[in-house]
This record gives structure tokens, sequence and C-alpha cells, in this order.
């Protein structure tokens, strides 16, 4: 390897684009950090990995006895428990994600302050832990859905379900990392976060499908918040309702929106991320 | 020689906003915004418009008192954080070393752990999987390697920590101070391993206190001082430099500025004065402090202080006041000098103060492990290799035989 013809410049006037290929080169630390933080959080316990569908589970088992079994939320056509958990394994995606992303600076703050890489590496690193989970609750999700008889339409599911969970990803990442420039700022941020999220879980379509709200323009406010889209959609993947696509349309966009500032935002507090983290 | 790292006018400027410079809160930062955005801000510069350039092969020392900046440049040219003016053009890859074992994970091996700080050091996986089997070895940690670090010795973890920064090869290696730790013997081994690295042609930024050090390994240094470059030029008398010009200055902290958590705050530490900013082993430890009244009316009598002395890895060694001997003070003005002196048999290195101030029982002001001193290499009994003496202290002591 020929490095030595690599010439760097460090100047204080110029500000650097978002470099892509930086992070591109990176890509083993972020894949470092997110193996870390997988590991560290299953090693130690007892039952490991399975926590990470006992969670959404057991949520999905309460949520169906009270707002399905009692009080007869529509689900449009799923069974309830399905259509719950639908919901639950891609807000999961959401809520760990940003939570954690936000909080991956300053539990990582030593780690900035001596070494250089591209600080986004880490809020990427929590989303991709999120992902994981998401991955190991998604076989419980096929297992649920051969007890309920639940057979979606190949050709569908495949097209619908991975958009679904892109645009659960790109919101994720997203808020995550403009939550976690912010939080470097100021640190109420890391109070503020899971009760926001719980906040947020309740204008979401989890529990009920969106659907449900008769009021037109409230239902269409509704779908600015991303991950109604992605619900709707992953729920949609499942059945053979027709899909009302403007409102994925609104969210999908809304999530692209969220992404691309969040990339402006921590790019721009980059610099101030080792000075105050 | 070809120029490997130019460094022009560099400078970086902190802003300390009001009592805790550390961060800001969001109801601070909306009284800053309805005030017109006039904040409470002071601007420190911890680097001034410094210059220098390295050839390749150098081997640059950077000295300089605590404070100086010297931590500062090296996170700059290592991209850690970013100037505020200047430029910087340098060739190949730079990688600092400002600390051994960042990214450590006590849940992991010690191989884990081995990958996980590697590539936080900037090593690729394959690299580091070339160079595995001879970090282990040089570690001394074989039989350990994959079981989960916290059941590492403290000594184990630091050994394995060093064994990866000693394996580093970029062009450019910012060092600061690492090799200072570490058990004796294992010290030596880093700095044979150091010595080779300088001949294998790399080079080297090397920030230290350790003037004997300093000058075995460079071949070349800067002194900085409060921020501005005073001296450029060979190691040697670079280390002359700053011994005569320095050495006899002592140093005064300006503890105002400082950052500090919330007490009472009614008389508060306003300076530090070291005699010296390092003390020779055996040195009596000795600073002057000077306070300042922030609330005229509240009572000054029964002034105790408390000092602890404590070493890098957070031991605490030593800890006075005046109140173990019934000495309460009362406080005139706040011309009044509180000397300080304590009775050292520190081993030479890196220690850090805690200052405590209480008037009547309430806790006035307080600076935890904040204000750093070195005691110089050294020690009492004559012996030419202080890296082989153990213990946190060098105590006087007598071996008797008795002849039957």
């Amino acid at each position: 390897m020929n490095s030595k013809d690599n010439t760097f410049v460090i100047d204080a006037n110029s500000r650097t684009p978002l470099n892509l290929k930086e992070i591109w080169e990176f890509r083993e630390l972020l894949y470092f950090f997110a193996w870390r933080d997988i590991k560290v959080k299953y090693k130690q316990t007892f039952l490991g990995v399975t926590w990470a569908f006992i969670q959404p589970f057991l949520m999905m088992l309460v949520l169906n006895i009270f707002f399905g079994q009692m009080l007869h939320f529509p689900s449009e056509t799923l069974p309830y428990s399905v259509f719950a958990f639908t919901g639950l394994i891609i807000w999961n995606i959401f809520s760990s994600g940003t939570i954690n992303s936000s909080n991956s600076m300053l539990t990582n703050a030593v780690i900035i302050k001596k070494n250089y890489f591209p600080r986004i590496i880490l809020p990427l690193a929590a989303v991709i832990v999120s992902l994981f989970d998401f991955m190991v609750s998604f076989i419980l999700f096929g297992g649920l859905l051969i007890w309920f008889r639940v057979l979606p339409d190949f050709f569908r599911f495949i097209a619908f379900f991975p958009l679904a969970v892109i645009i659960a990803l790109i919101t994720t990442i997203g808020t995550g990392v403009i939550i976690g420039a912010m939080s470097i700022r100021f640190r109420d941020f890391r109070i503020v976060m899971p009760f926001l999220i719980q906040l947020l879980l309740f204008i979401t379509p989890v529990i009920y499908p969106i659907s449900a709200i008769s009021n037109k323009t409230l239902y269409y406010v509704l779908a600015l918040n991303p991950m109604a889209g992605a619900i709707s959609l992953a729920r949609a993947a499942l059945t053979y309702n027709p899909v009302d696509w403007t409102i994925i349309a609104i969210s999908g966009g809304m999530a692209v929106f969220i992404f691309i500032l969040g990339l402006l935002v921590f790019k721009k507090n980059e610099t101030l991320i080792s000075d105050l983290a | 020689m070809k120029t490997i790292l130019e460094v022009n006018n560099v400078s970086k400027k902190y802003s300390l906003s009001g009592i805790n410079p550390a961060y800001q809160t969001l109801s601070g930062s909306m009284t800053n915004f309805f005030r017109g955005g006039k904040s409470n801000e002071r601007e420190f510069w911890a680097l001034n418009d410094v210059s220098f350039e390295v050839k390749e092969g150098d081997t640059l020392g950077i000295i300089g008192r605590n404070g100086a900046g010297k931590t500062t440049l090296l996170k700059i040219i290592s991209r850690i954080t970013s100037p505020t003016s200047g430029r910087i053009t340098g060739k190949g890859k730079v990688t600092s070393l400002l600390e051994v074992g960042t990214g450590f994970h006590l849940e992991l091996t010690g191989r884990e752990n081995i990958y996980m700080n590697g590539s936080i050091l900037g090593l690729k996986k394959k690299e580091i999987d070339a160079k595995l089997e001879e970090i282990v070895e040089f570690s001394g940690v074989e039989e350990f390697i994959d079981n989960p670090l916290k059941f590492y010795s403290s000594g184990m973890q630091l050994r394995l920590a060093f064994s990866i920064g000693a394996h580093l090869e970029p062009e450019i290696l910012a060092i600061d101070e690492v090799l200072a730790v570490g058990d004796s013997l294992f010290q030596q081994k880093c700095i044979e391993k150091m010595t080779s690295i300088v001949k294998s042609g790399r080079t080297i930024l090397f920030v230290s206190h350790n003037m004997q050090a300093l000058k075995t390994i460079c071949n070349k240094a800067i002194v900085l001082d409060a921020g501005k470059k005073v001296f450029d030029g060979t190691a040697e008398a670079a280390v002359d430099f700053y011994n005569t010009e320095h050495r006899l200055q002592g140093q005064t902290i300006n503890l105002l500025d400082l950052p500090r958590g919330k007490y009472a705050g009614e008389l508060i530490f306003r300076e530090l004065r070291f005699a010296t900013p390092a003390f020779q082993y055996g040195e009596d430890i000795a600073f002057t402090v000077l306070l300042k009244t922030v609330n005229p009316s509240a009572r000054k009598d029964n002034v105790i202080f408390g000092a602890n002395v404590v070493d890098r890895f957070g031991n605490n060694i030593y800890h006075i006041s005046n109140i173990l001997t019934n000495q309460p003070f009362t406080h005139n003005s706040d011309n009044d000098e509180y000397r300080f002196s304590i009775k050292n048999n520190l081993r030479p290195g890196q220690y850090r103060l805690t200052l405590c101030l209480t008037v009547n029982d309430v806790v006035q002001d307080f600076f935890t492990e904040l204000i750093n001193f070195t005691v110089e290499e050294g020690n009492p009994y004559g012996f030419s290799k202080t890296e082989f003496i153990q213990g946190l202290v060098f105590p006087g002591f007598e071996i008797k035989q008795i002849i039957d």
C-alpha cells in the first residue's frame, strides 16, 4: 500500500461537505462499534438474544388482551396479535434506534475526545444494533404468521415490507443524528428523549390502524409522521387490502426530509463534538 | 529530507461559558437568546499562531507546562478537534495515541478488545489479523487472551493496551506521554520498542514531561508556552531552553477560569501558584493559594483547607488539611496567602491535586483532580534505574543484617 502519496489538508477556513468516501473507509470501525454493542448487550444476560423477542412478544400479548380482545380495536383484516406485533417491531427500530443513537455521543465521549473517526459512525452503529434486534424479532414474526395462518402474497410482501423497513431506518438515522448532535450541546435531550418517544407512540398507529381516523385532515397530518406510513405499509404487506399511496408518499417524503436535515445538522455540529463531549 | 507535516499559523480558541464550560443547557442558551445573543462567554486561546514543520523520519518533541497547548496541538494534527484558524498539510496517515486502551470494554475478551481498540486507532481488520500474534506475545497475557477483560488485573489491561499502541505503523504517529505509566519492566520494553520505531524511519510527535526520555527519543523539539511557540530547535537545546526559561518562573494557575461544582461559593479559590512547574524528586510540594471573597458579608472564620494528591490511576496518595492539625484560619483580606508544603516521597510521574475549601463546615469551593503537577525523575537511594523501583511512594528505609 502506498499511502505516502495521500496528502491531507486541515484548513480552518474550508468546510468540507459530508465525506461519504471517508465514512466508507471507516466501515470496519462502524462494524466493530455495532458488533461491540450487540455483543455486550446480550453477553451477560441469562437469556441472551432471546430478549430481543421476549420484549415485543410480551408487549404484543398485553396489547392483544386489552385492545384486541377487550376493546375490539379494528385491525385491518389481520388477527390483532399480528397487527400489533407488526406495528411494534417497526416502531422499535425507531424508538430504540433514536434513543441509542442520541446517547451514543455521550456514552462514547472518552473515545471521541482521544481518537479521530467520522463521528457519524457512532449513531449509525447504534441504528445497526436496533436493526439487529429487529431481525431477531423478525424470526418470531415469521412464527406468528404461521401460527395465525396469515399467508401474505409473496411479491407484495417482498415489495412492501422492505420498503417499510427502509422508511423506518432513514427516519431513525435522521432523528438519531439530529438528537445525537444536539444532546452534545444540550444535555436536556438525554432526559427528554425517552418521554418524547413515549408521546410519539400514541400519535403513531401502532396499536390502532391509521384507517380508523375518520377526520381526513387529521389523517393526513398524522401521515407527516414517517413512522405512520412505514407501519401502514408493513401491515399492507401482509394483507390484500388496497394501499393508500398518498399517506405512504407523505411519510416517505418526510423520512427523506428528516434524513437529509439530520445529515446537515450533524455536519454543522460535527466539529464541536470533541470539544463539548 | 522531504517535509511530511507543515503547520501554518494554527490557533485554537475555546469558549468558557459561565461557571461550567463543559456543556450548555437549553435554558441557559435561551436566556442568552433573549438577551440578544450576549452570553457571559470568556475566550481562551489554547493555541496561538503556531507554525513549524516536520521532515520525514524526524522525531519531534513537544515541551511545555500544563495548559501550554501540547495536547491541543496533537489533537488538531490528528483531526480530533478542528483549528479555529490556520492550515496544516501533511502526507500519509496520522494516528494519535493520546491514551492507551480507549474503547476497551470489560465484558469483551482480550482478543476482542484488540480488534475493537485497534480499529479505533485506525487499523484495518486485515492489519490486526496480521499483527495479532505479535501483539498478544508482546503483552504477555497469552493465557488469558480469550477471557473477558474484567478478569484481568489493571497491570495486565495496561500491558495489553500498550501492546496495541506499540504496534501501530502509520506514517505520522502522535504520542502523548503514554509511556509514563505501566509497571517498570514493561515500560522498559515499551521504550525499546519505541526506539526501534524511531529507527525504522517513522515520523513521530512526542509530548512528554520526561525530559530524559525526550532527549533520548527525539532529535528535534519545540517549546510551547501559553499557546505560543517560544522555541524550535534540537531536542537538547529545547530541553535546556525549557529548563532555564521556565523552571525558574514557577507556575500560576488562574482558578477562576476552571470549571467547578455548585457549592456555597461565598469564598472561592482565586489563584494557585506552584513554586516550580515540576518538582524534583524529594522536593517539598509547595504551592500558594489565594482566595476571592464573593459575598463580603459572609463569615470568614473557621476556614479549613483540604488537599489530596492523586496519581494517574486515581490512587489517593496524600490527604492533608488544617483540620487534622486543628489550625483553622480566619480570612482577613483577599491579599492573604495560604502557603502549602507537603513532604514528598512520590515516585516520579504526573499527579493531580484536589482542593477543597470550607468555612464553618460549609463547603465553599471544590476542585476535583483538576490541577496537574509533575515529579521529575529520580529516587532517594542513588539507584541508577528509577523505573525498576516499584511502589507508589519511595519511603526512606533501612535493611540491616544482624550477624549472630
